[in-house]
């Protein structure tokens, strides 16, 4: 059975890759804007993973995160960070906001997927 | 791929438009930590996308932007006037990078290069951001590849681990509580070392308590693996990435041989190395410890119920959420263009349908009939609503052209050395997005015009008692079913002897000719025309006011000028809100109707009897008031029959085009002034001359707009019937 993977970023450009990459994989992938947007679709779907950006307009990534860590729901559900950043305070960052683990922009697919391996199967 | 890669350059433009929009919130004081986080992101965004399709010289770029601006978001620099200076040049450097990039050049680094020093020493001197731009080199993503197809990769992996019989190692991993909470999961984590080769996965439940004493936040299960695999400790390493300080893991190399550690209190041997469908393996042991022990699971992980509040908050100040309303985009959908423009189509179908039923009723007698004509009207004023909102759907806020010109106002201002604010009104405003894009160009030079030639010399404004700030305005707002754009300045307004002087020198216009104000403004638009003493580099690019009027004319505008001296100079355009739709102006020629666009008409007459007067065997003109307009027969230059022997009584339009050139057409009669919806004949038939486009009545009849400037280039001219052979004989 396929893994529902779902991802929240502000870019499209990088939305389309994920999706790309993902479906290519053989996920079933949704697709979110930001924060906001994220919570909504959350409403939905109940995913194997979440991956999401950090920097976005309406609720960050952490705000983002902390909000599904809040949910009866969905909170246990692994998130992967999708950032930039590559400094050491990296991990700490992801962590202390609630993540399960990071992501590396600009992404190689064959990471992505065996990222979203360790965290969900 | 390539279309990711376009939808990135389309993103980059909206990006850009953020940053710009951001920027002159923080030029005009908003200091406010999102403002800054609009701006960062965008540079952001632009980075991490640029990363993916490796343009290298865009992601070093957008990277030095980015952590200047980080310096700012963090506190560490105070945005002062310079500072947003050097963020607004490069805002523009960053815009032709992404240009240079789409067209898949390198810009030169040099033309750029003082930039750079600048943002390094704003982020503070410290050349660390070499080590993180490397993280942005290209990765040899090759999305065009077949799909990743995950499983028989595992599996040829393994084969190749167990025929290359590669490395062993002894792995002890034992996670602590903080790894269930992040949401990290041994079974996954098993799997993927798994993954890497043959595994003997054993599980040490020793320490595992009475049920009774389990705490929510304990963990007591750990792990031996032994791994025979080709990969080396970094890959076994790279699993355990996001739970390094999360668990006690322990990795040895072993040699084939080794008996599991004797430390082992219960094996589970939960994969046989003959078994090749060891992925079923391992939630097959795991559903056995938790038949077992049925409360693990739930109390083991207690990451799943965990509240936030027992977690670190991430530090709400430096990453503000909070929307703000203006910076806010409104929700939108894209919708590729072709749909739009069928829908555009359809909606003039049903315009025309509506027009047809109407005009059927009247035929059959119907119109006294109350309820009918309700009906009629209120789908008159929906299908006017919809056709309305339908033209809305591909109007956009002319905002994105304004600010192109801001940059435009910057470039000019500083290579004529003149201090220039640009103030902008009604961005909001919408145009067809056909329009917008054509309209850059003259916009762009009449800006310049208004940088270089409107405003004075900061000298001459401080002698005239004026802001050494000279100001350029640009204004797009609704008028009466048309847009106006307006760009005007505050400088001497249009010198209107040296315009008369230039224009004679040039014999544009007699010398002395009696010209009221308004007529010698509009000596600019003269094809020729250039007030330039000696050509500036700025907007003495071989393009004249002509070229301006010209371009709008094509969009079916307008353009007017008025100058006070001493006070400024505004250029008024006024343009259609869409191609789509045309005011147009029925007549009927013979048995045919046709459509004349109404900005080609600047009146109509009614011809008298002494009004036309021969000019040659074949050609007349006609008097209007003192001057005298060649006569063109639309009859005859159609085709449709020979020239009539009097005008006397017949109906003309007198047209006047850009150049200055006029004419009056002759036509049998005026029907009626309407809104026609375009319909182009460019595909079936090519260029017909005289002709534009057509178009479909409310009777269901098909009219040609007729296309005038076409029509006075081609005219023959001939209005007189062709003198009778008798000569010959």
């Amino acid at each position: 059975m396929s893994l529902t993977v779902f991802a929240v970023d502000d870019s499209r450009t990088m939305r389309d890759m994920l999706k790309i990459t993902l479906v290519g994989a053989g996920f079933e992938i949704h697709l979110a804007e930001d924060g906001v947007h994220g919570l909504e679709v959350l409403d939905t779907i109940t995913p194997d993973v979440i991956i999401t950006d950090i920097n976005m307009p309406r609720l960050d990534g952490f705000g983002f995160i902390d909000a599904v860590r809040a949910r009866e729901d969905a909170g246990g559900t692994p998130i992967l960070v999708l950032t930039t950043e590559s400094s050491t305070d990296l991990k700490q960052r992801a962590r202390s906001a609630g993540a399960t683990g990071w992501i590396v922009k600009p992404f190689d697919p064959e990471k992505l997927v065996k990222a979203i391996n360790m965290v969900a199967g | 791929m390539a279309e990711i890669r376009a939808s990135f350059f389309v993103e980059c433009e909206e990006l850009l438009e953020s940053l710009q929009d951001a920027l002159t919130q923080m030029e005009g004081g908003d200091t406010d930590s999102e403002t800054i986080n609009i701006a960062f992101r965008a540079v952001h965004s632009i980075k991490g996308g640029a990363g993916a399709f490796g343009l290298d010289q865009l992601v070093a770029f957008a990277h030095k932007f980015e952590s200047s601006m980080d310096e700012v978001r963090a506190g560490a620099l105070t945005l002062d006037e310079s500072i947003i200076t050097t963020f607004f040049q490069c805002a523009d450097t960053l815009s032709d990078l992404v240009k240079s990039s789409q067209d898949g050049e390198d810009l030169d680094a040099s033309s750029y290069q003082g930039l750079v020093e600048q943002l390094a020493v704003l982020a503070g001197g410290e050349d660390e951001p070499e080590e993180e731009v490397s993280d942005f080199q290209p990765m040899g993503i090759s999305l065009d590849l077949p799909p990743l197809d995950i499983e028989p990769d595992v599996e040829a992996s393994q084969e190749e681990n167990l025929a290359l019989l590669g490395n062993n190692f002894e792995i002890y991993f034992a996670p602590e509580p903080e790894l269930y909470r992040s949401a990290n999961d041994p079974i996954f984590l098993l799997r993927s070392v798994q993954s890497l080769g043959e595994t003997t996965i054993t599980c040490e439940i020793g320490d595992l308590p009475n049920i009774a004493e389990y705490g929510a936040n304990s963990s007591v299960l750990a792990w031996r693996i032994r791994l025979t695999t080709n990969s080396d400790e970094a890959a076994i390493l790279a699993v355990f990435e996001f739970v390094d300080g999360l668990c006690t893991l322990e990795i040895q190399p072993a040699t084939p041989d080794d008996a599991p550690g004797p430390t082992v209190v219960m094996e589970e041997e939960t994969s046989e190395p003959t078994n090749t469908d060891q992925k079923e393996e391992i939630p097959e042991a795991s559903a056995d410890a938790e038949t077992t022990t049925p409360e693990l699971t739930k109390q083991d992980k207690p990451g799943k119920t965990t509240k936030p509040s027992e977690r670190t908050k991430p530090p709400a100040s430096s990453e503000p959420t909070q929307p703000k309303s203006n910076s806010q985009a409104a929700a939108t959908v894209r919708v590729d263009l072709d749909r739009v423009d069928r829908l555009v189509n359809l909606v003039g179908e049903l315009v025309i349908n509506q027009a047809m039923l109407s005009q059927s009723i009247s035929a059959a007698g119907l119109v006294g009939d109350t309820k009918i004509e309700t009906g009629l009207d209120e789908l008159q004023q929906l299908t006017r609503n919809i056709q309305d909102s339908v033209m809305m759907i591909r109007a956009q806020p002319v905002k994105s052209l304004f600010q192109r010109m801001g940059r435009i106002v910057r470039e000019a201002s500083a290579s004529v050395d003149k201090q220039v604010k640009l103030v902008t009104e009604g961005e909001t405003t919408e145009i067809d997005k056909t329009v917008i894009e054509r309209l850059s160009d003259p916009l762009t030079h009449m800006i310049r015009n208004a940088v270089d030639h409107g405003l004075e010399t900061t000298a001459d404004r401080i002698a005239a008692g004026k802001s050494e700030i000279g100001n350029v305005t640009l204004s797009a707002s609704h008028r009466s079913g048309r847009v106006i754009i307006e760009v005007g300045d505050d400088g001497g307004g249009i010198n209107r002897d040296r315009v008369r002087s230039i224009a004679e020198e040039k014999e544009l216009i007699p010398v002395g000719q009696d010209l009221s104000d308004s007529e010698i403004d509009n000596l600019l638009f003269l094809p020729g025309f250039s007030t330039a003493k000696e050509i500036s580099n700025l907007s003495g690019r071989g393009v004249g006011m002509d070229v301006v009027r010209n371009s709008i004319g094509a969009l079916g505008g307008r353009i007017s000028i008025s100058s006070h001296p001493g006070n400024g100079t505004t250029f008024s355009i006024s343009l259609p809100l869409t191609l789509a739709v045309l005011d147009g102006m029925v007549v009927t020629i013979g048995e045919e109707t046709l459509v004349m666009p109404l900005t080609a008409v600047s009146e109509t007459l009614s011809v008298g009897e002494d009004d036309v007067r021969s000019i040659g065997p074949l050609t007349q003109v006609i008097q209007v008031r003192d001057t005298f307009v060649p006569l063109i027969d639309l009859a005859t230059e159609l085709g449709y029959s020979p020239p009539r022997s009097s005008y006397s009584g017949a109906i003309v339009l007198l047209i006047s085009q850009e150049d200055g050139n006029r004419a009056a057409l002759v036509v049998d009669g005026i029907e009626d002034q309407r809104q026609v919806v375009i319909k182009g004949l460019q595909d079936s038939y090519g260029h017909v001359p005289g002709v534009a486009a057509a178009t479909i009545l409310g009777d269901g009849q098909i009219a040609l707009i007729l296309d005038p400037s076409d029509l006075l280039q081609n005219a023959s001219g001939h209005t007189r019937p062709a003198p009778e052979l008798t000569v010959a004989g």
